[in-house]
């Protein structure tokens, strides 16, 4: 394949690498000017200006990946896989950046932290991610994980001065590059036992050989496993998620729990389903355990949370759980179902908290879910977007929480895993407690204070994802059909 | 006595062995926990050139590349990583006025 024909599949990716790169120097030289002249209302609508300049590059390369042929092409000599099911992730973890850089205009400017770096951060970030997505190699791989991971670590202790963001930071940073060194560890392992780095190499050694399993490429797998299991935060590997949601500044959670998460999930599927689909006896039992842990987590250690932060972080773990039952099943059916949650959830995570970012008195933001009591007869608009989100992310019928949850137990059903499908449908009525708390909380309690007016760039992503959820139920055929074709190109057995 | 592989991969599983019980057990400083990080990467990249050099081409001959490119990667990433690890801990060190590890526990977790 020609050298142009390889830049051309990657456009996106180089699109934000340029971009970001664009950007810093945009930053780092009209900044010096402006830190002379401190004009505070200039300079704000000049940062602000920033991100709306990330929010474009973002969009240009999201169009850029519809131009894209959705045949399956291997470029820069098998290191990255262009298909439709790169391209579906890819626009969903755009769409995931766009959304947390419009939820980031008024948290940043009110907390002081409209700095030029914010957009260039997420902008890398989303290149590392789109590369994950694309990875069909070791290296590749690891480099990909590394370049989304590094800025989210900054991101995570943006708000420098503040104790909380910088000890999210600490521990995201601490965990993380533990995760990623573990994940090297078994890339190490896999190489060694394989000899290559490549997944279509990897996926041709057979797990048996003369009769004797090959312990040290299972070694490898699961050292592999947990390293990806630390980044879609999967129990028992979820200890690092509620400090930094609940410490990051809010936009940054709402990006960490939208964007790394998808692309880590479809890093696991393409190496489950590629790399490893011959070894699927074993990888199929470290799923399921993973996935019945964090629904069973996520359901019960929400109960007692008050910060909404946290709360949403349990529920994110127990969300992954969901998705992960998709990926245990090992069929076409339940890698389809995995990214139409995924879809969902990005839906409902980006209108939750934009209604969480919506919460403030006087100018500061209110974490707590009994701050929330009797917002019905206060602001009945955003009580009620709320409680549709609330109602979607329980899976009450027939909001599209419910229709993603289906689609995953009716794989998990047909591949046979009933205890599976049984034990996840348990959890999400447990679940389902806390977040019906919520709406109990909003329509039921005692009314409390106004919130202060909801920015129109809040409402919009709220009004967007709350269409979604009910215009899903009405017409789900173009997201259905979309990951059904993406599903086609994952080698999942049957 | 040959040196073998299995010699170079105790050693390397031995190093991150000592890298994860670094993380977990040390409760003195988090610049324990950025070396400790670097041990684990170490170790990976021994494991990597050891596989590399005794990977069996054809030909009776052994070596592979691209273990030792993967290698070189992980040691330009490991700088990376370290630079960041390094400035969190500053901007934590700044707010809390402590980097012990005790002391991380503004958020219960």
């Amino acid at each position: 394949m020609s050298e142009l024909a390889n830049i051309s599949a990657i456009a996106p990716e180089i699109v934000l690498a340029i971009g970001a790169m664009a950007l810093l120097m945009a930053g780092a030289f009209s900044s010096k000017t402006a830190s002379v002249s401190t004009d505070q209302i200039v300079e704000t609508q000049h940062e602000s200006g920033m991100i709306w300049a990330g929010i474009a590059v973002l969009a240009l390369a999201c169009a850029l990946i519809f131009t894209l042929p959705s045949e399956s092409q291997l470029i820069f000599g098998g290191a990255l896989v262009v298909d439709s099911f790169s391209q579906f992730m890819k626009v969903l973890i755009l769409i995931a950046g766009i959304g947390g850089l419009i939820l980031s205009f008024d948290y940043l400017e009110g907390k002081g932290l409209s700095k030029f770096e914010y957009p260039v951060l997420v902008l890398l970030s989303c290149a590392g991610m789109l590369l994950m997505v694309s990875a069909n190699d070791l290296i590749s791989l690891y480099l990909a994980l590394e370049l989304s991971s590094l800025p989210l670590y900054i991101l995570a202790a943006f708000h420098r001065d503040n104790l909380r963001s910088s000890e999210a930071g600490l521990k995201y940073f601490v965990l993380g590059a533990l995760s990623s060194g573990m994940l090297l560890y078994g890339a190490s392992l896999i190489y060694g036992f394989t000899g290559s780095t490549a997944f279509s190499e990897i996926a041709k050694v057979p797990a048996l050989q003369d009769g004797v399993l090959n312990v040290g490429l299972i070694f490898g797998l699961v050292f592999l496993l947990v390293g990806l299991a630390f980044k879609v935060s999967a129990v028992p590997f979820h200890m690092w998620t509620p400090d930094v949601y609940e410490g990051a500044p809010t936009p940054v959670t709402a990006f960490f729990a939208a964007a790394p998460k998808l692309a880590a999930m479809a890093l696991l599927m393409r190496v489950l389903g590629g790399a490893f689909s011959g070894l699927s006896d074993q990888w199929q039992q470290i799923i399921i355990f993973v996935s019945i842990a964090s629904m069973v987590l996520g359901a019960v250690a929400a109960i007692g949370q008050n910060n909404i932060k946290r709360m949403m972080a349990y529920s994110s773990i127990g969300h992954v759980g969901f998705a992960l039952v998709g990926v245990a099943a090992n069929s076409q059916d339940g890698a389809q179902a995995t990214l139409v949650y995924l879809a969902i959830y990005l839906a409902m995570t980006l209108g939750v908290f934009a209604g969480i970012l919506a919460m403030r008195r006087h100018d500061l933001l209110v974490e707590d879910i009994d701050g929330l009591s009797g917002l019905a007869q206060n602001n009945l608009p955003l009580a009620s977007g709320i409680a549709i989100l609330m109602f979607s992310l329980a899976g009450l019928p027939p909001l599209a929480g419910f229709i993603g949850k289906l689609y995953v137990f009716s794989a998990a059903i047909e591949a046979g895993l009933y205890p599976l499908a049984i034990i996840g449908v348990l959890a999400s009525v447990i679940a389902a407690y806390y977040y019906l708390r919520v709406v109990k909380v909003m329509f039921f309690d005692e009314p409390k204070e106004k919130f202060s007016p909801v920015h129109g760039k809040l409402s919009l992503i709220m009004g967007a994802a709350v269409i979604f959820i009910i215009g899903f139920m009405v017409v789900p055929s173009p997201l259905v059909q979309a990951a059904t074709d993406a599903a086609k190109s994952l080698s999942f057995l049957k | 006595m040959d040196i073998g592989i299995g010699h170079y991969l105790s050693v390397a599983a031995c190093l991150f062995t000592l890298g994860i019980l670094g993380i977990f057990l040390n409760r003195k400083n988090v610049i324990v926990i950025l070396m400790s990080i670097e041990l684990m990467l170490l170790a990976v990249n021994i494991n990597l050139v050891a596989f590399s050099s005794f990977m069996p081409r054809e030909g009776g001959l052994t070596g592979d590349l691209t273990g030792q490119v993967f290698a070189l990667f992980v040691l330009t990433v490991a700088a990376a990583e370290a630079a960041i690890g390094l400035a969190i801990v500053v901007a934590y060190f700044r707010n809390r006025g402590s980097i012990a590890v005790d002391d991380i526990n503004m958020m219960k977790g």
